[in-house]
């Protein structure tokens, strides 16, 4: 089959009209049913629906209407973001019949672009994992090696763009849910910055953390996509005021990196790193000074709790998010044995799985009165410490470099039974996070048995410009994003 | 053994908004079950929620009224516990940062209670018990409330009465709140502890739940008082505990102690900002603060120099005080405006369950129809009887004595035979002020007066009715 174009060159062929949004999304589908079959990217992929939506912006591109920046992008959907009238069920049995009544304001803004928001694109449940092992429908397989996972929770996501089913994916980014799945596809991923993208119609899993973002397959695209959903909305009030620059327009500013400063902290260039992981990363610190980048070293030195913080503050959050989840107004409900506790009891339990009753345990116990003061208060306090940590360093740097992930993509199954050792592999991608500051993450390089690895650039609040500037000089000169899976 | 009882208040008000504290949602009483919600009050997932400016600068308003330091920056924080009228598993409430601290409510001329705080907080649902089981309505659940917490100032049942009735008069003449105890609007828990005579530190205390009015407040706490009292008396000791009050029993009983009280912890809630309550806004809200009752109170007394009874009448609502005002400053006589006010306007207003603003009476009109009767032109009876008809045709005093054709009669040769006919109808009376009795002319006066239909003045009345009776 021939690779799909970027979203870039798809957009134009529907503009223009050289190609319609029915065939651009018929093609997606078309790849989709020849290739999902073992890899399991979609939990749902409503074709009907993505192509009755293809036709109508086709009818207003026929009535002579003008196309949005999206036009007739099929961009695959996380099971964890709402879109009215389809299923959202954040891979949960609680929710696997939840119909979505309204609407997120991300999917509502690649519509009006005139994107084709479809399917359900598979996930951790409730974005509680880093493999997309922990979701009701069974793990997505990572199609570099269908024996490995593809990362998460946004795994689904990931998949979906490596694989080539859709040029962009939406998805959502609380630890990491977004870049480590990114860097284990081979794939570009942004996590903005807190607040740029509106979380409203985002099933919570830790309010000051969830960020919505996109997958794709060049930081170009991104830029399309952020572009279109991102700025500040009514209906969740921890969006931001403050007007940030268009990233489409920022693209073309630079051909070179010459004139910026990468900080390098060792705290997240060294300690726990695979040695393959380690060798791409060298190398990519090379070839960006290469490109005229200065690298320069820097300190985070509360990175090394970032961990533990992270862990505390959104299971605590997590456990009252999900307290809605009690059987009564909507989602799984199991009577028991007819007492108000019962039917509490008994939906909760068969509602979620196990990593998601561990983390609401977890987040129950951090907040325990008389507790809450050393766990989650505890863990408040380090966030800001190393919020502050990020800011001194920037001073002396634009950006800061780190691998997405410590390790390349796992074998399935190999870290189940092993939470710590699942944790572990966000202690890159959470601190970024918790700063509440744009991430990307870039096909860098490969590792052992020529799997893909991610190279993070966190930059300061609103500079995703700036990030998918970079992103995209490096994608010029680099050809890590182009490579393909094995069919 | 005496005791010193010591009682603190904690009263929950609704705010007058026309939507709910963090939805779109409509708020009112009427409808039907679950038709004013939401998808944010339904706690759909995904919703999050958005702050409605105008309960922020009621709750504002009512605590400049209450005159407690509002904060300039205060936080919402979550209180998770599971209930089916709770939708999201969580209230969103204010806990260790609320947007007022301090405050007060008079008592009584000379005495105040003080205020602890005052914080925003969201409303639950409720819930229908049927025969076929228990049902949900949400129409309630994110209706805004305040919480006024009051320090444990008040030293018996009676004082807990007066802060009552002094906050609910406050808070309605801010404008904040309806206070309507039947509706909900104000709702009211108590804690009451003794402690001996010359103590320092308080005793155990209790709360009482389940107070509909804010007499049952009043006996819900003797009551709690006396069987305090008894237990300390007889050596026991008090539990620490929330009791429910039974009405119906005239009594309390346990509903849970303190050991069982749920952990409901209490955070931050990330989905929203902290509140910022500007310059801007305390401007906006203390601008939408009308006079305070006893400001008001102060200010009838000197400047009209009523009876106390007459100033109590006038501002019991911020109505009738503005319309008492607005008729004076029509020209006519306060203690004239008073006593219509109350013997005529008021009475007519709850008659019809309105304002007396809203009664459909100018108050220049009234004005005129005040300097009409103290004019002499016609007569108090006849006033009545204008009144009656301006409001009927909404027409002024003028066209309402002409049409009536009330002006006042004071032809000695009209009355004269009237006054006769009179003595002759009512010979015991007659016999009676012949005899001394002065008193019994009124009901000679009244048969004259229903005679012309009250248009007849009465000092010539008097006058006539005297001539023919004057002792032999």
């Amino acid at each position: 089959m021939i690779p799909t174009p970027g979203a870039l060159e798809l957009v134009r062929s529907v503009q223009t009209g050289e190609r319609s949004a029915v065939d651009v999304v018929a093609d997606a589908l078309a790849r989709i049913a020849a290739g999902d079959g073992t890899l399991r990217a979609f939990v749902e992929i409503g074709a009907e629906r993505a192509l009755a939506d293809a036709a109508a912006i086709d009818a207003r591109r026929a009535a002579g209407q003008p196309l949005g920046p999206l036009a007739g992008l099929p961009i695959a959907l996380k099971d964890n973001l709402l879109r009215q009238g389809a299923i959202a069920g954040a891979g949960s049995r609680m929710l696997a019949d939840f119909v979505a009544p309204y609407s997120a304001t991300a999917v509502a803004r690649a519509q009006s672009a005139d994107a084709v928001v479809f399917g359900r694109t598979n996930m951790d449940e409730f974005g509680m994992g880093s493999s997309t092992e922990r979701s009701c429908h069974g793990p997505t397989r990572n199609p570099w090696d269908r024996t490995r996972v593809p990362g998460g929770s946004s795994g689904g996501a990931a998949a979906a763009v490596a694989a080539g089913f859709a040029p962009l994916a939406l998805g959502s980014d609380t630890g990491g849910s977004i870049r480590q799945p990114a860097a284990f596809c081979g794939v570009t991923g942004l996590k903005p910055t807190y607040g740029r993208v509106s979380r409203y119609g985002l099933i919570a899993y830790a309010s000051s953390l969830d960020c919505v973002g996109g997958i794709a397959r060049s930081a170009a695209d991104l830029a399309l996509l952020l572009d279109a959903i991102a700025g500040v909305d009514a209906a969740d009030p921890t969006t931001l005021q403050a007007t940030a620059g268009e990233c489409r327009l920022a693209l073309g500013v630079r051909t070179d990196l010459k004139g910026l400063t990468f900080g390098v902290p060792w705290e997240l260039n060294g300690p726990g790193l695979d040695a393959d992981v380690l060798a791409a990363i060298r190398q990519t610190h090379s070839r960006l000074a290469d490109l005229g980048a200065r690298l320069v070293d820097v300190a985070l030195p509360h990175v090394p709790h970032a961990v533990p913080t992270y862990y505390l503050i959104a299971t605590a959050e997590a456990s009252t998010n999900l307290a809605r989840y009690d059987g009564i107004r909507f989602g799984l409900r199991r009577d028991g044995s007819g007492s108000l506790e019962s039917m509490l009891t008994h939906s909760r339990s068969h509602g979620f799985g196990d990593e998601v009753q561990l983390r609401i345990l977890l987040g129950t116990f951090a907040l325990r009165a008389g507790w809450q003061d050393q766990f989650y208060g505890q863990a408040t306090r380090v966030r800001t410490l190393l919020r502050q940590d990020f800011t001194t360093a920037f001073a002396r740097c634009d950006a800061i470099l780190c691998p997405t992930s410590p390790v390349t993509a796992f074998p399935l199954g190999a870290r189940i039974d092993d939470p710590l050792a699942m944790y572990l592999c966000d202690a890159l991608t959470v601190p970024a996070s918790l700063a509440g500051l744009p991430a990307l993450s870039l096909p860098c390089g490969v590792g052992d048995g020529d799997l893909p690895v991610g190279l993070q650039i966190i930059g300061p609040a609103l500079r995703e410009d700036l990030l998918l500037q970079v992103g995209h000089v490096w994608q010029q000169h680099t050809d890590w994003h182009r490579r393909r899976p094995p069919a | 053994m005496t005791f010193v009882t010591v009682i603190g208040l904690e009263v929950h008000v609704q705010l007058r908004t026309a939507s709910k504290l963090f939805s779109p949602a409509p708020v009112g009483a009427l409808g039907d079950p679950n038709t004013r919600v939401h998808f944010v009050d339904l706690g759909l997932p995904g919703v999050l929620p958005r702050l409605n400016r105008q309960a922020v600068l009621l709750a504002v308003r009512a605590a400049l009224a209450l005159a407690g330091t509002v904060q300039p920056t205060s936080r919402f924080a979550r209180k998770n516990y599971f209930y089916p009228d709770l939708p999201k598993g969580y209230q969103i409430s204010q806990y260790e940062e609320p947007f007022c601290v301090g405050g007060r409510v008079p008592l009584d001329a000379e005495r105040h209670a003080r205020l602890h705080r005052i914080h925003l907080e969201e409303d639950a649902g409720k819930l229908i018990h049927t025969d076929a089981g228990t049902l949900v309505d949400l129409n309630r659940a994110g209706v805004p409330l305040i919480e006024i917490v009051g320090e444990p100032d008040l030293r018996s049942p009676a004082d807990a009465h007066a802060f009552l009735v002094h906050l609910e008069e406050i808070l309605r003449f801010a404008g904040v709140s309806d206070c309507d105890m039947e509706l909900g609007s104000l709702r009211c828990d108590a804690n009451i502890s003794l402690m001996r005579a010359g103590a320092t530190a308080f005793g155990t205390k209790v709360e009482i739940k389940n107070l509909n009015s804010f007499k049952m407040v009043q006996r819900a706490l003797e009551y709690e008082e006396r069987r305090q009292a008894a237990i300390l008396a007889a050596g026991g000791t008090i539990a620490a505990e929330t009791r429910l009050w039974q009405d119906e029993k005239e009594q309390t009983r346990s509903m849970r102690s303190k050991e069982s009280a749920p952990d409901y912890r209490y955070f931050p809630d990330p989905d929203l900002p902290p509140l910022c309550i500007d310059d801007e806004l305390l401007a906006a809200a203390r601008a939408g603060l009308g006079e305070l009752p006893h400001a008001r109170r102060r200010r009838f007394h000197d400047r009209y120099g009523l009876p106390d009874y007459d100033i109590g009448q006038l501002t019991r609502t911020p109505a009738t005080g503005a319309f008492f005002e607005m008729v004076v400053q029509a020209g006519a006589e306060p203690k004239t405006v008073s006593n219509w006010l109350m013997s005529e306007l008021l009475p007519l207003a709850q008659q019809r369950g309105v304002a007396v603003d809203a009664l459909g009476l100018a108050p220049p009109r009234v004005a005129e129809l005040l300097r009409t009767i103290d004019a002499g032109t016609i007569t108090v009876l006849a006033g009545k009887q204008a009144l009656h008809h301006m409001l009927a045709n909404d027409c002024d005093a003028a066209a309402a004595i002409g049409a009536l054709g009330l002006a006042k009669i004071t032809d000695p040769t009209v009355i004269e035979p009237l006054a006769l006919a009179a003595i002759a109808a009512l010979p015991q009376a007659a016999t009676a002020v012949t005899a001394g009795n002065d008193k019994a002319i009124d009901a000679l006066k009244g048969h004259v007066m229903r005679a012309l239909r009250g248009r007849a003045d009465a000092a010539v009345v008097d006058r006539i009715l005297r001539r023919h009776l004057s002792p032999r």
